[in-house]
């Protein structure tokens, strides 16, 4: 059946196949340790040149466009807030327009690229209304589960009793609220070729994700959902940017997995951990973070069966589109 | 910071048309711990570069013999006009070849 059923076509193996070319920074403002900007990196190392990035405001915009300097390699463009999404679907349009016209001759692919707070809250219409109406167009949220470049505000993306400044901790107010939306679910909904999660503790598959994206675009939309710990604003050391993002996936917190084409897929090392004894206890994701320092016994075992409910769900959904 | 330019220099809309010229800003400024690199131990296994999110890691084609007899034609280096200090490579290194050294001035 070819791509439809079977594995993605793997383009980068072993990490001496991951390109040297870099397309970003260095000399990017971004916090010591960033996990988004460190995404970044990898998703334009697998793109390649011949992409434009449509940016949304958020940490990534602030840091790598302090005028007049860019840390951009590729063309860039950014609008505002909530419409990359709206942005990268006139590019896109534009491009098909050009080249059927005859006027011109583009080959670039049209990357948005937004946040958290940019694609589950102000940017949620715009990408929707992009996805249907089948732009071919790779839309890449990273996610670091706050507003954090204007100061750690909690978003649709932060994760239930996380702290963040406006959704404090004291007695009654265990940090947020809510849960995590579920974004990816919603994507699928719209029924694109391609969506993935990945990580910056697993470049390897995040860049092979990238390039199966592009692949798709002349079908339609493609989404990837990247987790990318922040330091400040979890309260981590600096240096445990990816240890916690590889935690998040060991402990079934944040697992892999793809939507390709109608059929459901968990990703190493997630394919292992339908069964939970093969998941490492969640407190080894929480204790580092100083974001989570106020959960008690009883609040743990509440985030615990959030974990597993959600796997319960996917387990369905690999049952019924595996 | 290079010296601001005045409105009549500025390309229209305010484009910035030279890529990727934030090599300008050297961040490594901002570092209060410097990772250094023990080439003896270094396997040039390539992880450190892969997960430095600046990139300040840089990958040269420079042989290496190590103290043990062995050689390298990898060297991995820390360019440190970029590295903010912030220890992923250490943290990830799989054979603990990079230490943290506080900053004295």
């Amino acid at each position: 059946m070819g791509m439809a059923s079977g594995q993605i076509k793997v383009g980068i193996r072993t990490i001496w196949d991951v390109p040297k070319e870099e397309y970003f920074g260095p000399g990017q403002l971004t916090c010591a340790g960033c996990g988004p900007s460190l995404a970044v990196r990898h998703i334009l190392k697998a793109a390649g040149p011949d992409v434009i990035v449509v940016n949304a405001t958020g940490c990534i915009e602030v840091t790598s466009t302090q005028y007049p300097y860019t840390a951009w390699g590729v063309p860039y463009i950014h609008v505002a807030f909530e419409n990359a999404a709206a942005v990268a679907s006139g590019i896109e349009a534009a491009i098909k327009a050009l080249n059927r016209k005859g006027i011109a001759n583009v080959k670039a692919k049209v990357i948005a690229l937004a946040g958290d707070g940019g694609t589950y809250d102000i940017g949620m219409q715009a990408l929707s209304g992009m996805l249907e109406r089948g732009h071919g167009v790779l839309y890449v949220l990273y996610d670091n589960e706050a507003y954090m470049n204007t100061g750690i505000q909690r978003s649709g993306g932060t994760p239930r009793f996380a702290w963040t400044t406006t959704s404090p901790v004291g007695s009654r107010v265990r940090g947020k609220v809510q849960s995590k939306k579920d974004i990816m679910s919603i994507v699928i909904a719209h029924h694109i070729p391609y969506a993935a999660t990945a990580s910056i503790a697993y470049p390897i598959d995040l860049m092979n994700k990238v390039r199966r994206a592009l692949e798709v675009l002349d079908e339609g939309p493609a989404f990837l959902h990247v987790f990318a710990p922040c330091p400040p604003g979890w309260r981590i050391d600096d240096s445990k940017t990816v240890e916690i993002a590889r935690l998040a996936v060991e402990t079934g917190v944040f697992p892999l997995f793809e939507w390709d084409h109608g059929r459901f897929r968990l990703n190493p090392p997630s394919n292992m951990h339908v069964d939970k004894s093969k998941r490492k206890p969640l407190i080894n994701y929480l204790k580092p973070q100083g974001r989570f320092a106020h959960l008690k016994e009883e609040e743990i075992k509440a985030m615990e069966t959030e974990v597993d409910s959600y796997w319960d769900y996917l387990t369905r959904l690999l049952k019924a589109f595996g | 910071m290079s010296e601001l330019r005045s409105w009549t220099q500025i390309p229209i809309g305010g484009y910035i048309t030279e890529p990727q010229n934030s090599v300008k800003n050297k961040t490594g400024s901002w570092r209060t711990q410097r990772p250094v690199i023990d080439q003896d131990a270094c396997t040039r296994c390539r992880i450190c570069w892969l997960y430095c999110p600046e990139p300040a890691i840089l990958e040269l084609n420079k042989p290496y013999v190590t103290k043990g007899g062995r050689k390298y034609n990898l060297t991995f280096e820390i360019n440190y006009d970029y590295c903010k200090g912030c220890g992923i490579c250490a943290n990830e290194c799989p054979v603990k070849a990079i230490k943290m050294v506080p900053e004295v001035v």
